[in-house]
């Protein structure tokens, strides 16, 4: 052992032993006089606040020596997190926040019932596969009625992204072996507008990811470059259904007849995976003339968050396959379940069974019907809340009606005021509506985006937007100078430590040079696609 | 007409749920229904069927936890709408997280100076915690090797043959070879002198299990270590040593607080822990915890932007709950070194209760050792007449589920039935478990030998004259065909 750091170990056990050993003695000692048992016994005896637990800081590097009551347990950690916000405030997610207490009820008896255990739980099994049929077909998988869809239940949509990522790479080693052509420079090609994990998915697996460059005014991936961008190793091309900026959908018809001109021509034979992570559970609905879906030939595999539009708390998404030609079979580990064989494809292993039961329950209860009386809710709250926001004349509008039902806005005018400022505005209100800057080639644009779930009603829009225009009446009346060094703040909270100083040590800097120096921070931060995502962690 | 159709719409108010349409009907297995139902009908319909399932208390196939006190189930309803990724938003919640895992790597003893933060996260599970260690293991060789410009693209990665089915899948899909050392009867961990031999100027880690699935036995790591340190020196490689602690992580420093397995042995790099598991959570929660900063290559990292703060994710998944997270906090604090000690004696006194009753009976071989994860795995004598498969077949009809295994190859001829001792297994529940295979055996042995003659005959070429043991093999065989595969569900 290298002598150093045995020395380390030894001294810091030494100092534990010791810690303990003085605790166990304090202890005894308290145990030998007749007052301990009167204040143990107390600790039952009175409320939790007038207990010693209330008084004491609580461990945060080291499991504390003794156990403590459940109540105690319970209080201090429920009081701790009154300080995160509220979920059901928090614009800033398509993640759903609210179900049914009957759906509460279902979930909460399932919590310890474990999702892999598939031999000693057949029915939840049984409801997993149930219901990525249902999505099968909601998506026009070529299957019959009585054949089963290919999928899975994965934890989100990250973890159905890299299975199908994979399923592609390995699709397209295999090709390329068979073809004795070099296999070790896979790529894949999607717009710069997608949400981080494929960026994950392309460094974890070993894939470069070419982005098609966004412009001002559009921002989602233009079909036509993203097509110019494909060659012999790419294993495929995502679009997005939904794009987490604009709420925007790609052009999949599009995409898919380009495509298919320049397979013939090149002979290569380079498929389609649709991210509709926040889409997928709208479009069907709302637009069902829309073709993004199976029914286009190069649509190989559809993400879908069960944890957005499909009306679950998170912890559940899918991925479907359009036949079972399109995922590899050495990918597939089996299972043995009730003697016949289940074929599983997942990065995760136990998991709780909870999401998978939840989803089978809103599918049934709503319908078809259901959910599209609440997708046809939300766009109209959306077009509420944007109406609300056109009429005060200072902002402009960057979403498009057809999409996700968010609304996502920018200032008109910038000068003396900022979206990062509007953001921090509404958080004394209550609400969390993120701002965020746009990608590269698009960075200039800050917006302020707010998601419409299902449990936003009316009222709540109409409350957001008079709230938005008391934040703006405020700020106004605030002198340029604590507006400029709020607009500093504000941005360099966005930042990394180093730009923070710089920031702060100019207070005497025109408002005009300010506002520069914050674009120019959130920018960094745009840049920096991943703080770019924290900021509207709409992610998955 | 009309009228009629008022009346079948207001049944649906009036009417109990079972006078209801919606239990006549059958409900929609592969397309969405085209109406809603109500929510009432939806939530029996279903809560109905989920009786079939069997009952997560009386599973003792697996290590997951399925009780936790009623407080900390609120705590978990109540934060099960909160989204863990979104950090910004929750930094309560997000500090919890950091806790837990700067705990976790104390009671690891990794070097960390007072108030120094441990480098880790929380997972959904051991498996992503093993993809990312693996993960983080490969990118570290990849980059030595490119540094001194040799090749890299042939990783490979030495387990036992014991090892839970998801370093296999990390293997697959991560394109890493996988390099088993073989177990042998009697032997059922991986061989520290072999593992050592296995490991090649390739090899990104050795991982090493504590708690094997198989019979809850802790592996070598300290011998392991040190023939590692003297290969490493006479070759110049840095090979070093993942610790897959998954059951056993949160056994060892609380009943062996002197058994050196951890970061006190300097090869250890990593170690991947299940919350889940002696952790005392629900499903949806593993940890994994780094060494120290250098040994998680810094590409891997995504940085967040957390309260002005930047804070590092390394995860597979997004957005996922945060119940489990404030779940393993509450846990940790509520029950202190002293609870989870006295939690983990008592597992350990209940696994020797149903031990000594198993032994009672005469008719079992112990396959567990008595140090390790409290688990019972056993195998019958004389399996003749009947083997481990009807007992956890019979045992089914008593509500308790036992599972029944082949191990792995080199010792496959061999199998056990296993049961693991949780925190909610007391030792009533152990009594009464030990009376019922009691009762199971008495039923067995009452049985013609009829029911073992067809499944001879099924297992194919039926010779005229055969010893035990070839039948006992063929039995084996054919039962290996049924659960083909088990492995990878026997983990859990």
């Amino acid at each position: 052992m290298c002598p150093i750091y045995g020395e380390i170990v030894s001294k810091k056990r030494k100092l534990q032993e010791e810690e303990r050993e003085n605790i166990k003695r304090r202890n005894k000692r308290q145990r030998m006089v007749i007052a301990t048992t009167i204040t143990d016994s107390s600790e039952e005896l009175h409320s939790t606040f007038a207990s010693r637990y209330a008084r004491t800081s609580l461990p945060k590097f080291m499991m504390p020596e003794q156990p403590i009551s459940k109540d105690a347990a319970y209080q201090i950690i429920n009081d701790e997190l009154m300080l995160d916000g509220n979920p059901r405030l928090n614009l800033a997610s398509f993640v759903t926040t609210w179900m049914e207490p009957e759906c509460d009820k279902l979930i909460m008896s399932s919590l310890n019932k474990n999702y892999v255990d598939m031999d000693e739980y057949p029915v939840t099994t049984e409801l997993q596969n149930r219901c990525v049929n249902m999505i099968a077909h909601l998506f026009h998988a070529p299957v019959r009625v009585d054949e089963t869809a290919i999928g899975v239940g994965t934890v989100g949509s990250s973890e159905a992204i890299m299975l199908a990522g994979l399923a592609f790479k390995r699709k397209w080693q295999a090709r390329r072996k068979s073809q004795g052509k070099p296999c070790d420079n896979p790529n894949i090609v999607t717009g710069a507008n997608v949400q981080v994990c494929w960026e994950k998915f392309a460094r974890y697996f070993e894939v470069e990811l070419k982005e098609v460059k966004l412009k001002k005014g559009y921002y989602i991936m233009d079909p036509v470059k993203a097509v110019d961008m494909v060659d012999e190793n790419t294993i495929c091309i995502a679009a997005i259904l939904g794009s987490t900026l604009t709420g925007e959908f790609e052009d999949v018809t599009l995409l898919d007849e380009l495509l298919m001109k320049k397979n013939k021509e090149t002979g290569w034979e380079t498929p389609i995976h649709v991210d509709a992570a926040s889409g997928g559970f709208i479009a069907p609905f709302v637009y069902p003339e829309l073709e993004w879906d199976f029914r286009l030939p190069l649509v190989k595999s559809i993400n879908v968050s069960g944890h957005k539009y499909g009306l679950v708390y998170p912890g559940v998404g899918w991925v479907v396959w359009r036949s079972k030609d399109d995922l590899p079979e050495d990918l597939v580990f089996h299972i043995n379940y009730l003697g016949s064989d289940q074929p599983t494809f997942t990065l995760n292993f136990s998991k709780g069974s909870s999401q998978i039961i939840a989803q089978y329950y809103q599918f049934i209860r709503l319908g078809f019907e259901g959910y599209k009386n609440i997708m046809e809710t939300c766009l109209a709250n959306a077009r509420v809340l944007k109406d609300g926001l056109e009429k005060m004349g200072r902002f402009e509008i960057i979403s498009k009606d057809v999409g996700v039902p968010l609304v996502a806005f920018s200032l008109r005018n910038s000068s003396k005021h900022t979206v990062f400022e509007i953001s921090e505005s509404l958080r004394r209100y209550g609400w969390i509506v993120p701002a965020y800057t746009m990608p590269p080639d698009a960075e200039e644009v800050a917006v302020l985006r707010a998601v419409i779930r299902e449990d936003f009603s009316r009222s709540l829009a109409e409350r957001l937007a008079s709230d938005i225009e008391k934040v703006l009446k405020q700020i106004e009346t605030l002198p340029p100078r604590i507006s400029a060094r709020a607009a500093l703040l504000t941005g360099s909270v966005n930042d990394f430590p180093e730009d923070k100083t710089v920031a702060m040590g100019d207070f005497e800097k025109s408002v005009k040079e300010s506002q520069g120096e914050v674009t120019k921070e959130s920018r960094n931060v745009g840049r920096k696609k991943v703080s770019g995502v924290c900021i509207m962690p709409s992610g998955n | 007409m009309v009228l009629s159709k008022t009346a079948s719409e207001s049944d649906v108010s009036v009417h109990s749920t079972f006078a209801s349409r919606y239990v006549r009907h059958s409900l929609p297995r592969s397309k969405m229904g085209e109406n809603s139902i109500p929510k009432d009908a939806a939530y029996q319909i279903i809560n109905d069927e989920l009786m079939l399932d069997g009952n997560p208390r009386l599973n003792l196939a697996s290590f997951v936890t399925t009780w936790m006190e009623p407080e900390c189930n609120k705590l978990m309803m109540d934060s099960i709408n909160k989204n863990y990724v979104d950090m910004d938003e929750y930094p309560v919640t997000t500090d919890l997280q950091n806790r837990c895992v700067n705990i976790i790597a104390n009671l690891f003893n990794a070097p960390l100076e007072e108030g120094e933060a441990g480098v880790g996260v929380g997972t959904v599970g051991s498996s992503e915690a093993i993809m990312l260690a693996g993960l983080a293991f490969k990118r570290k060789w990849q980059n030595k090797r490119r540094a001194e410009g040799k090749p890299f693209d042939k990783p490979n990665i030495v387990t036992g043959a014991n090892v839970q089915v998801c370093w296999e899948k990390f293997a697959n899909y991560f394109e890493v070879e996988l390099k088993e050392v073989k177990l042998r009867e009697g032997y059922y961990v991986m061989d520290p002198v072999k593992a050592v031999e296995l490991v090649d100027e390739n090899t990104i880690c050795v991982a090493a299990i504590l708690g094997s699935t198989l019979n809850g036995e802790f592996e070598d790591v300290k011998l392991l270590n040190d023939l590692l340190l003297e290969k490493n020196k006479i070759t110049g490689w840095d090979t070093s040593i993942h610790v897959d602690a998954a059951s056993g992580g949160f056994i060892a420093p609380f009943l062996y607080p002197e058994l050196e397995w951890d970061f006190r042995l300097p090869l250890v790099k990593s170690i991947n822990v299940s919350g889940h598991k002696y952790g005392l959570v629900y499903a949806g929660i593993g940890w994994i915890i780094w060494r120290n900063k250098e040994d998680l290559p810094e590409e891997l990292i995504f940085h967040i932007n957390y309260l002005g703060a930047d804070q590092p994710t390394f995860t597979l998944n997004f957005s996922k709950g945060s119940s489990q997270i404030i779940a393993q906090y509450y846990q940790l604090i509520r029950l202190g070194y002293e609870g989870y000690k006295n939690i983990m004696e008592n597992c350990h006194e209940n696994a020797m209760v149903l031990k000594e009753g198993l032994e009672s009976t005469g008719r079992f071989n112990i396959v567990s050792k008595d140090n390790g994860v409290p688990l019972v795995a056993f195998s019958l004598k004389d399996n003749l007449r009947y083997n481990e498969f009807e007992i956890s077949d019979m045992l089914k009809r008593f509500g308790w589920i036992v599972p029944a295994y082949t191990m792995p190859p080199d010792a496959q001829h061999i199998t056990v039935l296993r049961v693991v001792i949780r925190q909610d297994f007391s030792r009533t529940l152990a009594e009464r478990l030990v009376i019922d295979i009691n009762k199971v055996i008495k039923q067995l042995d009452a049985l013609p030998m009829k029911s073992l003659l067809i499944k001879v005959e099924l297992s194919g070429e039926e010779k005229p004259k055969r010893t035990p043991l070839e039948i006992q093999k063929d039995i084996t065989d054919t039962w290996k065909k049924f659960v083909m595969a088990k492995k990878p569900k026997l983990v859990c």
